[in-house]
């Protein structure tokens, strides 16, 4: 294999360049939602590819989620490899009737003669000012559905490469791209060329804690990694990257050799994938551990607009710093 | 078997140093027996037992601090077997402490014990159960680790992988000697505990505040004349007659004798008034004169002294610190004239006597002038109504002007 250089390119250009490459690659793949084409996207992940690649591949739709997922699912049973993008997975809820009552059970309901080979990108989560209609993070509760899978691309490699896997899944696939990620800018190795969506990765190897996160708290977690190592504490970071499935085995290796534990997400706690991580570590590694489970998540409040409460509501590296710490190094 | 654990002494305390253990394992202990001395924010205070039985294993070294609850012997009940697996003997407390490595010349180290299963697992006591990380537990089983007497380092206090290591290490090494001075109090400490303590209260306690000034002229008289007989170091002082008139008073308004709890008002099991004492180079304790309604003057007189120079040198019982059922504040002659207290949760009252003046008083529709002091209530809205509280001024007043019969 050559040895190229590494390829500097922001999320949203990874996003991008997922979706111009499938629909190059398949005639059966389009992409539709809402103001997709003439717009190029609400965060601009399409913008100029109605124009590359025609409307007949990048659809506007109406303004009406359950109308354009139910149809991407009557495609998807026809044949067709649609990428359905929903605005924000605040408003995906309209359409939850389809993707969970027909999407995810369609397959199963029909004994396998339907597959569903859907896969609907959302965006979540916040740091934007767009207050508690645009801003929360219902990936947890996408997880709570078999028959569907949940990713979580946090870096820009799996920005890239995730959709390609997705596709290629028989089952329908939900993509939940964090919104404060669209800007971040991360290098591409060019001798990858695919990536799994079944397994958690250890973004930074240490011995100490173990930060499990995913998506937007990504960054702020090696952040707060960073910041410990300061204190000489060694934290280890593991990028679910999939939250259904969930890769246990990963994050209890780690755990069985740091014996701590501090799950990071931007949901709320209650009912949330940090209590499902949280439970799973009760259940299948209760013995190796060596304190108390830490959570640090967003507040119990729908998102403040107010960017000083937004900002208080949500993950930190000081908070996530100090939960580790508080583990490691207690008072 | 049972259980001596850290006293709390006082809302504020949150942990305490043991200094000295005053019983051996073996000692034969009865209900008040001072067994230990524990050094905590207002100074060194004794600690006695409430419990009759035989002392048995010691769980807490001296130096160690441990936290308000923490078990720091076994005691078991007089006739009870042993604990099988008795504490190495201490050494003497002049023994020179011992070589962190065993000198080569000494035996070979000891195997681990391996505690051999017991036939019956007995319900842990409530209050004795060991916090341990579940890692922790694991390892400790696997080492057969006897985890009593064990000092958690974790998350809030739990014994870690690394606790259980390190015991697991030291176990062959001879238990640590010595004992650490016995000091009085450090005024940062106390200053810390009595800011935590006032705050609590003007944070939870709705005060309210009853004022009375009161005739002094015949209490003074008395006290004169009774005094005319002592020698100077059996002199009655003022302070005893408003100490005593005002635990009479309080079995008549006995709501205002006793705690806040968290389901309300819990009358005190006696009128134990906590006497507050100014201390040299800062700092407060207000200790318990046990049923000072029941006392002499002479003997509460007696008590007072004794109460000072103890507060002042580091020699107050854990009893004296936990009982008191109010406060009682006298400022003495060279005090203020008025004091209005903030109550030491969770008490429910404190009662203060300003310096004693002479002012122009009203007698007879003529004026005369009369020593008088003002005495004054702060108490818990919560727990009484200021009608109640009026009387008991009114009642230590009535008292006061018939000083005979205190």
């Amino acid at each position: 294999m050559t040895k190229a250089a590494p390829v500097k390119m922001t999320y949203r250009e990874a996003c991008k360049q997922a979706i111009r490459e499938a629909i190059l690659a398949d005639p059966r793949v389009f992409l539709m939602g809402e103001d997709v084409a003439r717009y190029g996207g609400c965060y601009a992940v399409t913008k100029g590819l109605a124009e590359e690649l025609g409307e007949d591949r990048i659809r506007d739709t109406p303004l009406s989620e359950s109308a354009f997922v139910g149809a991407g699912i009557g495609a998807a049973i026809a044949g067709m490899r649609p990428i359905v993008e929903v605005m924000t997975c605040n408003f995906s809820l309209l359409a939850l009737d389809q993707i969970v009552n027909n999407a995810a059970t369609i397959p199963h309901m029909s004994g396998g003669q339907f597959a569903v080979p859907l896969v609907i990108r959302m965006a979540t989560g916040a740091g934007r000012q767009l207050a508690a209609q645009h801003s929360h993070s219902l990936e947890g509760w996408y997880a709570h559905i078999p028959g569907i899978k949940v990713l979580a691309p946090a870096t820009v490699e799996d920005a890239r490469y995730m959709l390609q896997a997705a596709l290629a899944d028989p089952n329908p696939v939900l993509i939940f791209e964090h919104i404060m990620l669209y800007n971040m800018e991360g290098e591409l190795d060019p001798r990858i060329e695919a990536v799994d969506i079944s397994s958690a990765k250890v973004r930074r190897a240490g011995k100490d804690v173990t930060l499990v996160t995913y998506g937007g708290s990504l960054f702020k977690t090696l952040d707060a990694a960073a910041a410990l190592a300061a204190e000489g504490i060694e934290a280890e970071v593991i990028d679910l990257r999939s939250l259904r499935p969930l890769d246990m085995a990963t994050v209890v290796a780690s755990v069985a050799e740091t014996r701590r534990v501090v799950v990071v997400d931007e949901g709320w706690k209650s009912g949330s994938i940090s209590a499902e991580v949280a439970m799973r570590l009760v259940e299948d590694a209760f013995f190796e551990l060596d304190a108390p489970i830490r959570r640090v998540c967003s507040a119990e409040v729908p998102m403040p607009y107010a960017a000083h409460l937004e900002q208080a509501a949500l993950p930190q590296p000081a908070t996530i710093a100090a939960a580790a710490r508080s583990l490691v190094a207690p008072a | 078997v049972s259980a001596f654990i850290m006293p709390s002494l006082g809302a504020d305390m949150e942990a305490g140093t043991l200094v000295e253990w005053l019983k051996r394992p073996g000692d034969r202990v009865k209900r008040g027996d001072v067994v230990a001395v524990v050094d905590t924010q207002k100074g060194a205070i004794e600690i006695e037992i409430f419990e009759a039985g035989v002392l048995d294993r010691i769980l807490v070294q001296p130096g160690e601090k441990v936290p308000v609850g923490t078990p720091m012997a076994t005691l078991r009940s007089d006739g009870a077997a042993q604990e099988p697996e008795p504490e190495p003997p201490q050494p003497p407390p002049e023994a020179p402490p011992a070589p962190e490595r065993p000198p080569p010349e000494a035996p070979p180290e000891v195997p681990p014990r391996i505690t051999p299963p017991p036939v019956e697992i007995p319900e842990p006591e409530a209050g004795l159960r060991v916090r341990i990380s579940p890692a922790a537990r694991r390892r400790a089983a696997a080492l057969g680790l006897d985890l009593a007497g064990l000092r958690g380092t974790g998350p809030e206090g739990a014994l870690t992988l690394a606790d259980i290591e390190a015991a697991a290490a030291a176990r062959v090494s001879a238990p640590p000697s010595g004992r650490v001075p016995r000091v009085g109090f450090d005024p940062a400490e106390m200053r810390r505990a009595i800011a935590a303590a006032m705050a609590r209260s003007k944070r939870e306690i709705p005060h309210y505040y009853l004022t009375e000034t009161v005739d002094l002229r015949r209490a003074l008289a008395w006290l004169d004349a009774a005094n005319r007989d002592r020698p100077p170091t059996e002199r009655l002082l003022p302070a005893v007659l408003f100490l005593k008139a005002a635990a009479l008073a309080l079995r008549k308004v006995p709501e205002l004798n006793g705690f806040w709890e968290k389901d309300g008002f819990l009358p005190g099991a006696g009128v134990h008034v906590g006497w507050a004492i100014s201390l040299r180079g800062g700092g407060l304790v207000a200790p318990a004169i046990h049923d000072t309604d029941q006392k002499a003057l002479a003997e509460l007189m007696a008590a007072l002294r004794d109460l000072v120079q103890r507060a002042r040198t580091g020699g107050l019982r854990s009893s004296e610190l936990t009982d008191p059922t109010i406060t009682v504040t006298s400022l003495g002659e060279h005090g203020a004239e008025t004091v209005i207290g903030i109550i030491y949760p969770p008490q429910v009252a404190i009662i203060g006597f300003g310096r004693i003046v002479e002012r122009p008083w009203a007698v007879d529709g003529a004026l005369a002038i009369r020593p008088v002091a003002t005495l004054s209530l702060a108490a818990d809205h919560r727990a009484s109504d200021g009608h109640r509280g009026g009387l008991l001024l009114a009642e230590i007043e009535r008292l006061l002007q018939e000083p005979e019969a205190l």
